[in-house]
């Protein structure tokens, strides 16, 4: 690899964080609200990734990805379901007919303390039982290190394997371990010019996930690139994103920095699990005028 | 990698963001106001008054009196004997008091009063709500606090309030530049006068209002309204001890020869064109909201606005690609709607000035670029305007515009930058982007601006003081320097 990563635009984290302000201080209402619960109810990759998981767990929650909730008519589904590889086999079956896709987390989800090897053998795993996408985990460590070959070459052979399979990749950097906007920025432009689909910021495992600055400094990352090739990326927050009004907030920084053209879940994805019902919660409350008990909303 | 053809990016129109009007139900406003002297609220002796309107409407909001020469002397005369009578006289610690509860009346009342500040003046809601009131309230907090320090500020040197001081305000933030010149002049024991600017009364009336519930002795401060005879009036007036201006250099020219050979203190903040200054290492995409910033904050009548950019020849093609599509982002429309980012050009008579400018821009051979969004057909807007490949001779890169239109350089060496930052008649304000921190101190020491803004710009704080090198004008305000011109030793 002949290009070095560290001479990448700086960021200043003041600068950052006055902009996020500035985006929140934007006030959708009334017909933009609908649009934007829609948007972000089918932008969302339901997600399970817990020990305990089951298949019968993981059936429901595909359900629930193809029927978010019945009692409102013309909701969209979901756009994924993300489980772990021993799961994407229970998904695919669940969500056949639909077109909700199945994400698999692989790599040594969620540390990335393995060998290549294993990595490449649990990609290879999820994508021979059906995953549409892989959410694949960086090695931190060797990135804290200053080793942003190993980082680069860990997802281009992971690429290569879901290129294969024409599935898609997106990059996991755990930006809680990376720290700071600058690491964010440097792992962005790794992975992206390594061949990820999506970049993605958190596992959602450790106490530190997805916040908005982290997320612009990726979305400036896929915004240069763009300009520099004429290819998009995809960006994918996870983590700490449990209310409508902090979708609506991501979606409009997502709008006012890459324009309509990102406004689909084939470029946007919000990984979380109870985000769905607050989102179903606030379009029943448009439709009805009033709020409504969350007793009438499933919990799958 | 190679370049094809990449399409623009494109907003707003998949995703449009439905109206969002701030309520105006809540705010009270009389048909007709009056002058604010001694405590109450007076006719003016000319029984004249004049209407101040909406700029973004163009209509009505209310009458305002016109004060004569006569009331411009009561309200000295008032100001004079509350100094003499009761504020000189009162403990340090018992002036605070007043000084925190007006800071307190202001916090309570902000809604109403930023509601008034965009109907009156046409800066966006976004902008009157977040950074004119909490700031104008935090000037009063702040010099509450130093009423009974004076000694501690100025250590040995027995610091002593003037007198009556006369101070005369622009349209530009009306209610925040009255709590620049009141809360210091009151918290070094001064009393005042005041003339807000003749298109922006409102809310300065509304402070007088807030004054008199303070239960501020009568005549500590006066509120006169008009036009520039009043002002003018003032500053002639043989018992004003002060003189505290902040308007177009032009009229501060004016005020320094009328007070030549008097014994009134004087300071003046005048007009600006700011340098604004893009190093190739600037964190690129926060450099050019900083810009942004810079330049179109409160419409760009603000006298530090960043009119000037300097952008290093390297990164130029990239911040003036990625600021043309910043432009597309702003939302230019209704004041009051909360996701306006440009509100309305305060006056017919700036609006013809700002359009004067950008015929003159063209003429001159600049390249002029707008943001394509669309404006409101009454009322008085500018799109947000870009003027490329000017140069140091151009008027538009020499003269004060005081509207959303900045003046595009580009530059090689940092001597280059300094030289051309510099050759300017103004000094007010400057900013700085660059990830290298010896640079920042480099450039500061060199440039010669009152404010020099490092990685940000249009940053405002009581406790940091403000004002000018050459035509910019002379004396602070703010921070414990603010203290200084109120003061003899």
């Amino acid at each position: 690899m002949a290009y070095d990563f560290r001479s990448n635009p700086t960021v200043d984290q003041v600068g950052i964080e006055e902009r996020v302000a500035r985006f929140n201080t934007r006030s959708i209402k009334k017909g933009s609200k609908v649009q934007a619960l829609k948007l972000a109810l089918n932008m969302i990759d339901l997600t399970t990734l817990e020990g305990k998981d089951t298949e019968g767990k993981v059936k429901q929650m595909c359900y629930k990805a193809m029927h978010p909730h019945d009692a409102l008519p013309d909701l969209p589904t979901t756009a994924a379901v993300c489980v772990y590889p021993t799961m994407v086999k229970t998904a695919k079956e669940a969500l056949k007919g639909s077109k909700v896709k199945v994400a698999s987390v692989s790599t040594a989800f969620p540390s990335g303390n393995s060998t290549r090897e294993i990595k490449l053998l649990d990609t290879k795993f999820a994508l021979e039982n059906g995953a549409d996408e892989i959410d694949m985990v960086i090695s931190r460590g060797e990135f804290l290190k200053g080793n942003d070959g190993f980082v680069f070459d860990e997802i281009a052979s992971i690429k290569e394997l879901c290129k294969k399979y024409e599935a898609r990749l997106k990059v996991i950097f755990e930006t809680g371990e990376i720290s700071t906007l600058d690491n964010v920025r440097r792992a962005s432009d790794i992975a992206i010019y390594a061949g990820a689909d999506f970049i993605k910021t958190s596992t959602g495992k450790i106490g530190v996930a997805a916040t908005m600055p982290v997320t612009l400094v990726m979305l400036d990352a896929i915004k240069d690139y763009y300009f520099k090739t004429g290819i998009m990326v995809g960006m994918k927050p996870a983590g700490g994103i449990s209310t409508a009004k902090s979708a609506i907030q991501y979606l409009v920084m997502l709008h006012e920095t890459l324009g309509n053209a990102w406004l689909d879940n084939k470029w946007f994805r919000f990984g979380a699990s109870s985000l769905a019902n607050d989102l179903i919660l606030q379009l029943e409350k448009e439709a009805r005028g009033v709020y409504f008990s969350k007793d009438y909303i499933s919990i799958d | 990698m190679a370049k094809k053809d990449i399409k623009k990016l494109e907003f707003f129109s998949d995703w449009k963001y439905a109206p969002a009007p701030e309520s105006t139900d809540h705010i009270r406003l009389q048909k007709q106001y009056e002058l604010f002297i001694n405590g109450k609220f007076v006719k003016p002796g000319s029984g004249k008054y004049f209407d101040t309107i909406n700029p973004a409407t163009e209509e009505k909001i209310a009458s305002i009196a016109e004060a004569s020469e006569k009331d411009v002397d009561t309200a000295v005369k008032a100001a004079r004997s509350a100094y003499d009578k009761t504020w000189s006289k009162m403990p340090a610690k018992e002036r605070a008091k007043y000084i925190y509860r007006i800071a307190r009346l202001i916090q309570e009342r902000a809604r109403e009063l930023s509601v008034i500040e965009t109907m009156d003046g046409g800066k966006s809601i976004r902008e009157s709500r977040d950074i004119d009131v909490p700031l104008a309230a935090n000037h009063f907090f702040y010099y509450a606090g130093w009423a009974d320090k004076l000694e501690y500020a100025f250590p040995n040197r027995n610091p002593k309030s003037l007198g009556v001081a006369g101070q005369v305000i622009p349209w530009n933030f009306p209610l925040l530049m009255a709590a620049w010149k009141i809360a210091p002049a009151l918290a070094t024991g001064n009393t005042v006068v005041l003339k807000p600017a003749e298109t922006t009364s409102l809310t300065a009336l509304k402070l007088a209002e807030i004054i008199q519930e303070s239960g501020l002795p009568d005549g500590v401060v006066n509120i006169i309204t008009g036009h520039g005879p009043v002002g003018a009036a003032m500053v002639n007036h043989k018992d004003v001890d002060k003189i505290a201006f902040t308007g177009s250099t032009n009229v501060g020219k004016w005020i320094q020869k009328a007070v030549a050979g008097t014994d009134k203190k004087l300071t003046l903040e005048l007009g600006g064109k700011a340098a604004n200054i893009i190093f190739e290492d600037a964190p690129i995409n926060q450099a050019v909201e900083g810009i942004v910033n810079g330049i179109f904050f409160n419409q760009g009548h603000v006298c530090c606005a960043g009119s000037r950019l300097f952008v290093q020849e390297s990164v130029a093609d990239e911040v003036i690609r990625k600021l043309k599509e910043r432009l597309e982002t702003l939302i230019v429309g209704d004041p009051l709607d909360k996701n306006t980012d440009i509100g309305a050009i305060n006056s017919k008579m700036q609006l013809n000035k700002i359009n004067e400018y950008l015929k003159i821009g063209v003429n001159e051979g600049a390249e002029m670029y707008q943001s394509s969004c669309s404006i409101p057909k009454k009322g008085f807007f500018v799109r947000p305007t870009l003027f490329l490949n000017t140069s140091q001779s151009h008027r538009i890169s020499q003269e004060e515009i005081f509207g959303p239109v900045l003046a595009i350089q580009t530059f090689r060496t940092v001597e280059e930058v300094i030289e051309k930052a510099n050759n300017i008649p103004y000094g007010l304000s400057a900013g700085v982007w660059t990830d290298k921190g010896s640079r920042i101190f480099n450039m500061t020491t060199k440039l010669r601006a009152g404010v020099v803004w490092a990685n940000t710009y249009n940053k405002f704080d009581p406790t940091s003081p403000f004002g000018g090198y050459k035509e910019s004008g002379f004396g602070r305000e703010g921070g414990l320097h603010g203290l200084m011109p109120y003061l003899r030793f």
